[in-house]
């Protein structure tokens, strides 16, 4: 079974994303969205977290990192999925997650 | 596929019902049935018709009843958790005897058991909340 | 064929609402014959502490109903070991929850079952239906 979690909680106000980091199995995806897209940027806290974790994949929602003016600063290896690109990972995963 | 939403929080407050509504869009986009929204926790404020947001900004629970009127969306919000936070519609009031309702076009309530119902019959149940 | 379904509580109860509610739905499910468990993790386990007074506060407390859901054949209740850790409990610090088995001439057992982020990780692995609050 694939399971897609969705984060949608800054890393720096909740530990949403570190939960979600330590119950993902490895080949599920976690998709940031709303507030969850901060996590996705370059030379913060937990980018490291992100760039040691190979056997997940991560993407985040293009309109929310846009939203928060952040598109220019998304760390490498983080895939970019506008909604219908959420709508395919929620039919491509066998299981929807939300760490709210 | 069949995918069913939850949806834990009002309107304004939180993003949670703005991402739902774009992703039921999008689903729909991409030929998916919804097979039901599920408004629970404070998300049965999204189906207020007495809601007026400023002119310049979304109005959601109009984008809620449009959408139902154009795909035949089931939109369902929880009868305990609305009962809880003021949320009655017509036949609610007559029987609670209040003097008003306020439950949008398309919307319906009904029990908790809708939810699980979702949970058996859609392929994908996804959370949308705080 | 029954589905799994599994329940995640990551919130304290009290404070807001989502406890309860997600309580709430629990009970309902529990009539629908499915596969049912329920997870508390982070916060989440502060829902199944001991001594829980609400009287103070102007609320109806529901701890008891914990006691109850072996009742409704919920029997499947996993805490995270390191959440218990991390926020100085034990098992002993939760309310005993039980459940008698049918198959065993009711014999009384443990509904908690304790268990390590890896292994719960497990178990969600497994589930079918994942429902947050």
């Amino acid at each position: 079974m694939t399971m897609l979690h969705t984060v949608n909680k800054s890393p720096f106000e909740s530990k949403a994303f570190d939960t979600c980091l330590g119950l993902a199995k490895s080949g599920s995806t976690i998709l940031l969205i709303e507030d969850g897209v901060y996590a996705a940027t370059t030379g913060n806290s937990v980018a490291d977290k992100i760039k040691n974790t190979s056997d997940i994949n991560f993407c985040v929602l293009g309109a929310d990192a846009q939203a928060r003016g952040i598109e220019a600063k998304l760390a490498e290896g983080i895939k970019v999925v506008d909604y219908e690109g959420f709508v395919d990972l929620v039919a491509e995963h066998d299981t929807v997650q939300a760490w709210l | 596929m069949k995918i069913a939403l939850q949806i834990n929080e009002g309107p304004y407050q939180h993003q949670a019902a703005d991402s739902a509504i774009q992703f039921t869009k999008a689903a729909l986009a991409r030929g998916h049935e919804i097979y039901r929204v599920f408004f629970y926790h404070d998300g049965v404020n999204n189906a207020t018709r007495l809601a007026i947001p400023p002119q310049d900004d979304r109005n959601l629970y109009e984008k809620w009843s449009k959408l139902q009127k154009e795909h035949n969306l089931d939109l369902v919000v929880c009868i305990a958790a609305a009962q809880r936070r003021g949320m009655i519609d017509e036949d609610e009031m007559k029987r609670q005897g209040k003097d008003a309702n306020n439950i949008a076009e398309g919307f319906r309530i009904s029990g908790l058991g809708q939810l699980i119902e979702a949970g058996i019959e859609a392929d994908r149940l996804i959370v949308f909340g705080a | 064929m029954a589905k799994k379904f599994m329940y995640i509580n990551r919130k304290a109860p009290y404070g807001t609402i989502y406890a309860l509610e997600s309580l709430e739905v629990v009970l309902i499910g529990a009539a629908f014959d499915q596969d049912v468990s329920l997870a508390f993790i982070g916060d989440g386990v502060y829902q199944l502490t001991k001594g829980q007074n609400t009287k103070g506060i102007g609320q109806k407390s529901f701890s008891p109903v914990y006691m109850a859901l072996g009742d409704y054949d919920v029997n499947k209740i996993y805490v995270e070991k390191e959440s218990l850790e991390e926020r100085g409990l034990t098992l002993d610090d939760l309310q005993h929850l039980v459940w008698e088995d049918e198959d065993e001439d009711y014999a009384e057992k443990d509904s908690i079952r304790l268990v390590s982020r890896s292994e719960l990780s497990d178990v969600l692995d497994d589930q079918d239906v994942v429902l947050s609050f």
